[in-house]
């Protein structure tokens, strides 16, 4: 076959692919010979915005990092600046974070095994999780407003309280979905052809999981019990213990026990917190000025560990934001897994780690490199359009007021 | 024979030929992304969607990549079309003979079932697009998988009715309607290679929409899309039609309506298995659909050709004086 060391592009548009980033894999035949991963197609400047911007609007600004751990990072950006503030968050309000905390890992976690059965050509799964994943989407509009950008946080505590039909519901569904994951967990442990599409697949052993630093459930499938919520108790962790879920499989198949069983967990701890939800107030009054501190909170979003880090200056806003991602943590991992694979298995190995590429796209500046550097807009826009020129396009009579590298 | 050429025409344009054999693709197509999306609790499409994707598809332009060879590229899905609605007038449909029959017409039919994934082949590979050249290169791979259990399973009763003829193979089990229940191995081996044949779920990597995008059908657009989708469906029922006259041969003899309706009923039982199988698998990488096939549907093939040997060994008495 010609295909001897065929270099293929995956990405950046795809479909595999549900956010852009690119994989560029040497093929021989069907098997991966070397993967390169490329970021950076999805920067958003979100961390530079925050500066701009007052500790409140950043709050509705960093929820929307991602759109799946939207609370997550949410409360780890107002617990950083709570820190920063030094204010005793009310227990019932850290209850409430958590709950709403645990309701988003049981609908990532359902997503997430939708979308692995989608990559493995196994739609029926897919079909059936968002559909009883709409159940949690409920619970969360109900208790939320939201579906999916809750807005549940402010900087002192939780904006809305639980209700006790509230929580009666929330015991209900809880109990559905309770039902259907056994379900599924009987499908993807029982399934030929799907335990033949995960097993062995996306191999991380235990000291390289450690060495490339996973985190989440693609560090707990590796037998590496890391969770920030045991390891770093925060909101209503202190006082409801987690039992973190591990695995040995080593592989895909173990992401997806570790994943169904932290599902099992989500709802013990959901009915926990449901059950012992202290009374009392749901938010004390921030300061709108925060005093000069900084603080770094780690919170375990679903996909893995989640780190903000917040400098207060004592004005309104910000001196520095800065969001590690858990899927930047994992990526790493991604290329090793990918290596000696097959290119059938790319789409279930990059899913494994539940990615999020827009809540990893940074920007660097290395200092002392001989390519790069900062443009201004107006150079940026000109480099553009010489490139595009060089290349047989010419946009510069399109704007008849466009004079190269000006800023206006 | 005893054809007009006007007798001829109608046959291959309009009945049992292109038209009957279109409407009925388009409705098998329907009824498994109907009952697909049912098993996996959607609504599912309109009874017309077919109908109105396909006049869609021929109403849009036809891109032809730069770099791809033109004629190869435009000739294929005609060549794949031609040949599955070619293969349908040596099948027995309503009776228990074809419209034409000669001594050997089965292994035409099975060649001609084979070009379509040879244009395939010839049509990702022209395309010269990564995606494709790897779905090409996936299609062909898996037809040496599939075909040698194909070939077994159908030549198995062939051996056991004792020709080389479709037709006087659906007259002899139409004679001996129980013998056909020697060979039921041999319609699961047929369904299991026409599901690769017609590259479903869980043998759909060559077109794997994960992976390689749309494997050979990347590049395609317009009218050829539709020319290639049509003879997709087409060869699904075609191909049902083969095992449907090959292993399930009965009520033949009642006449041209209950015979009709039946070959229908039996067509579509067919159609709605398949696309019970696609709802309840996941896709086999395609290393491990070859390996199952040679692993296990090959030699469970080479049975039920033992098994038809030994039948009729059995039937004839011992050899000699």
């Amino acid at each position: 076959m010609p295909n001897a060391n065929l270099q293929v592009p995956i990405g950046p548009q795809h479909p595999a692919l549900k956010e852009p980033t690119s994989f560029m894999l040497t093929l021989s035949g069907e098997k991966i010979m070397k993967a390169g991963i490329r970021l950076g197609y999805n920067h958003r400047g979100i961390e530079k915005a925050c500066e701009a911007r007052t500790y409140i609007q950043d709050l509705y600004l960093v929820e929307r990092i991602c759109g799946i751990c939207s609370h997550s990072h949410a409360t780890a950006f107002s617990m950083a600046v709570e820190e920063c503030a030094q204010l005793e968050v009310p227990r019932r309000a850290s209850y409430i974070r958590s709950l709403v905390g645990e309701l988003e890992r049981v609908h990532s976690h359902l997503l997430w095994l939708g979308v692995a059965g989608h990559e493995v050509g196994f739609d029926t799964l897919l079909m059936y999780t968002w559909r009883d994943r709409e159940v949690v989407m409920d619970l969360l509009a109900m208790l939320t407003g939201n579906r999916v950008n809750y807005g549940i946080n402010t900087i002192g505590g939780v904006r809305r309280d639980v209700t006790s039909e509230q929580k009666l519901k929330i015991l209900e569904g809880v109990a559905v979905l309770e039902e259907r994951t056994k379900y599924y967990i009987t499908v993807a442990t029982e399934e030929v052809t799907l335990a033949r599409r995960l097993s062995g697949v996306g191999a991380l052993s235990h000291d390289d999981a450690i060495r490339l630093g996973a985190v989440g459930p693609t560090a707990r499938a590796s037998d590496v019990p890391r969770d920030c919520r045991k390891d770093d108790p925060y909101a209503a962790y202190t006082e409801v213990p987690v039992n973190v879920v591990t695995d040995n499989h080593n592989d895909v198949y173990g992401r997806t026990l570790v994943r169904c069983g932290e599902l099992m967990e989500c709802y013990r701890l959901i009915r926990q917190l449901v059950e012992n939800l202290p009374e009392g107030p749901i938010a004390v009054k921030a300061p709108r000025k925060i005093p000069a501190a900084e603080a770094f909170v780690r919170y375990e979003a679903p996909r893995g560990e989640d780190v903000h880090y917040v400098k207060s200056n004592g004005t309104e806003k910000p001196e520095r934001v800065k969001v590690r991602a858990p899927t930047l943590a994992n990526v790493q991992a991604v290329a090793h897994m990918l290596k000696d694979g097959y290119l059938a298995d790319l789409p279930i190995v990059v899913a494994a780690i539940d990615p999020c590429f827009s809540c990893t796209d940074r920007l660097i500046e290395v200092e002392g490199s001989a390519r790069g550097g900062i443009m201004t807009w107006g150079q940026l826009r000109a480099y553009g359009i010489e490139w595009h020129r060089r290349h047989g396009v010419d946009f510069s009579r399109l704007n008849a007021n466009f004079r190269a590298g000006e800023d206006r | 024979m005893g054809h007009t050429l006007a007798g001829v025409l109608f046959y291959i344009l309009i009945f049992p030929g292109f038209l009957f054999l279109a409407t009925a693709a388009l409705l098998a197509e329907y009824v498994d992304r109907k009952l697909c999306a049912r098993l996996q609790n959607r609504i599912g499409p309109p009874w017309f969607q077919p109908w109105a994707d396909f006049i869609k598809l021929l109403a849009k332009e036809n891109l032809v990549p730069e770099l791809a060879d033109r004629p190869m590229f435009a000739a294929t899905p005609l060549v794949a079309l031609t040949s599955v609605v070619t293969a349908l007038l040596y099948i027995p449909i309503w009776k228990p003979s074809a419209l034409f029959a000669f001594k050997g017409d089965v292994i035409v039919v099975l060649y001609l079932l084979s070009i379509p994934t040879v244009a395939f082949f010839l049509g990702g590979w022209y395309s010269r697009s990564l995606y494709s050249m790897i779905g090409a290169a996936r299609a062909i791979t898996q037809l040496f998988a599939y075909e040698v259990p194909l070939v077994l399973s159908i030549l198995a009763p062939a051996l056991l009715a004792d020709t080389w003829s479709l037709s006087e193979l659906t007259k002899y089990y139409s004679a001996n309607p129980l013998h056909m229940l020697f060979n039921l191995i041999g319609l699961a081996v047929g369904l299991l290679a026409l599901l690769g044949k017609l590259e479903r779920v869980p043998f759909d990597a060559p077109e794997a929409e994960t992976e390689v995008v749309a494997g050979t059908l990347t590049e395609y657009s317009g009218k050829l899309l539709a020319i290639f989708r049509m003879a997709i469906s087409i060869e699904m029922i075609v191909g049902a039609s083969l095992l449907a006259a090959v292993f399930l041969p009965f009520g033949l003899n009642l006449g041209p309506a209950v015979g009709f309706g039946l070959y229908l009923v039996k067509v579509f039982a067919i159609v709605c298995l398949i696309s019970l199988l696609r709802s309840v698998f996941a896709r086999l990488r395609i290393d491990q659909m070859v390996n199952f096939c040679w692993q296990y549907v090959a030699p469970v093939a080479f049975v039920q050709l033992l098994i038809d040997l030994g039948v009729k060994g059995l039937m004839k008495g011992p050899v000699g004086p």
